[in-house]
């Protein structure tokens, strides 16, 4: 019975790879972040019109043929250059891996939305007949495309599929990669989220039609949490896979090792479809705490989920204070307000950006934060300047979603 | 159109469809699968393509006609003679 990940076999992450609004690579990322540099510009989408999005700028012919990225989705070429990213980083002598050992767990908040648009779009100019509906439609958007583009891809023949987890599905995937390692289905996971939501206009209109848009006259500045004058939520793309590995077969081959995951919880609000639940954010957290065997003031960085919504943020800064209120250690940021919401790979791309603390030992700050929301305050949130650490040994993600899904993942400094 | 102009537009399709292959040794009476890396989803682009450009519809049993350049444009030619090249 697994019940925590240091009873059973611990598991690290050994390689990333990424693609984020303000950066390709985990270095080029971190520079952003210590930098201030934000990744969010002006953006235009059919009907929504002029808008804001963080947009990333891979590139996408570095790991793919031409052919292969007109075949497959934007979400599957952002999963196949992250996880062939992070295979090399992890330095993984991947000619003599046994491919039927690798998993590939891949979050995503929404998948199939882009094709599905594009083909009604396009099917209008036929006037609606169906001979003229693509027969990609269905292998593109399958809800386990992106990962299997990767397999195919990278020639695995172990297990994938997607984890369909709203803006928790990051750190889900990242969850069930060490989970399948934990109960021997693979020898290497990779394992993280995708986003291509800034490809389908339906995203941005519901968030419109919610009142959850974000609008700034500087794009830069459009993605702020927890300031007074937020008014909403910066769609953005974005990719990030960890090569994930038992913490023996890593040691064995000598891997470099970002961090071990040493808690984990996921959780349900069960109260609204779009309204998050604090107590079961508290109960989220405190449950990886739990399981890592932790104590509140034995956090470092908590790198938080707030996207810059009126309710949302004020609710987590809630759920933050009840666990965290009393920590002087902990300081708290936010990467959201960079790239903007990364949807399914959020999660995971938000706890990159931290990851390099454990070596630095800097926390990078919340930016676009002028006038902080009174009922945003916490005790040790990092605003507008890098806040200098004496070492980092825990870094705790929080990452949420609708229909009340939450997620935390504790990693710890190896 | 004529049976150049025909080819023009397969060729132009077969580019979109294939863009990392070099077209322009492409042997017309050769087989485009020996020459090019097209699979069953590729040819169903080639016939889908020519309905949306020509409105003209390949039935399922003629599809062995789009074998080769040669008996594609040849299958093609009286169904797409009186049409305008777009």
């Amino acid at each position: 019975m697994i019940s925590t990940a240091r009873e059973v076999e611990r598991i690290v992450i050994t390689g990333i790879g990424l693609t984020s609004p303000n950066g390709n690579t985990l270095r080029e990322y971190r520079e952003a972040l210590l930098a201030g540099r934000s990744g969010v510009s002006d953006y235009e989408i059919r009907y929504v019109g002029k808008t804001l999005a963080g947009v990333c700028d891979y590139d996408a012919l570095k790991y793919q043929k031409r052919k292969e990225v007109r075949r497959g989705t934007r979400a599957g070429s952002v999963g196949i250059y992250c996880a062939h990213e992070a295979i090399a980083d992890a330095g993984i002598d991947w000619e003599n891996v046994d491919r039927g050992q690798v998993g590939v767990y891949i979050g995503v908040t929404e998948h199939g939305n882009v094709e599905t648009e594009n083909e009604v779009y396009s099917l209008k100019g036929y006037d609606y007949d169906i001979s003229f509906w693509s027969h990609h439609h269905n292998p593109r958007t399958v809800a386990n495309n992106p990962a299997g583009e990767i397999t195919l891809s990278l020639g695995i023949t172990g297990p994938h599929y997607c984890i369909g987890a709203a803006c928790a599905a990051g750190n889900a995937g990242v969850i069930q990669g060490a989970q399948m390692l934990q109960l021997g289905e693979c020898d290497l996971a990779l394992a993280g989220g995708v986003s291509e939501s800034i490809h389908t206009f339906g995203i941005f209109a519901s968030f419109k039609s919610q009142g959850a848009l974000a609008t700034h006259d500087d794009p830069s500045r459009a993605s702020r949490p927890f300031d007074t004058d937020r008014n909403g939520i910066v769609v953005a793309e974005g990719g990030c896979i960890y090569t994930m590995e038992r913490l023996s077969d890593a040691k064995a081959r000598g891997a470099k090792i970002y961090g071990e995951l040493v808690g984990h919880a996921m959780n349900s609000d069960a109260t609204d479809f779009v309204l998050p639940n604090p107590d079961r954010q508290e109960q989220c957290v405190r449950k990886a705490l739990g399981r890592a065997g932790l104590a509140p003031e034995q956090i470092d960085i908590v790198s938080t989920h707030a996207t810059g919504t009126g309710l949302g943020d004020i609710q987590e800064c809630e759920a933050l204070r009840r666990v965290f209120g009393g920590s002087q250690r902990t300081r708290i940021n936010n990467t959201k307000s960079y790239i903007g919401h990364a949807m399914g790979a959020a999660g995971v791309l938000e706890l990159s950006g931290n990851l390099p603390a454990f070596e630095d030992g800097v926390c990078h700050p919340t930016i676009n934060v002028d006038r902080l929301d009174p009922e945003c305050e916490l005790p040790g949130l990092v605003i507008g300047e890098p806040r200098e650490m004496k070492k980092v040994e825990y870094i705790l993600n929080n990452s949420f979603g609708m229909l009340g899904i939450n997620s935390v993942v504790i990693i710890k400094r190896v | 159109m004529t049976n150049a102009e025909i080819r023009d537009v397969i060729l132009n399709i077969l580019e979109g469809i294939t863009p990392d292959d070099d077209l322009t040794t492409l042997k017309d009476d050769a087989p485009f699968r020996e020459q090019l890396e097209l699979d069953s989803m590729d040819f169903l682009d080639i016939v889908m393509e020519i309905r949306k450009r020509y409105r003209v519809q390949v039935p399922e049993e003629d599809y062995e006609q789009l074998a080769s350049m040669a008996s594609t444009v040849a299958y093609l030619e009286p169904m797409m003679k009186d049409l305008e090249k777009v």
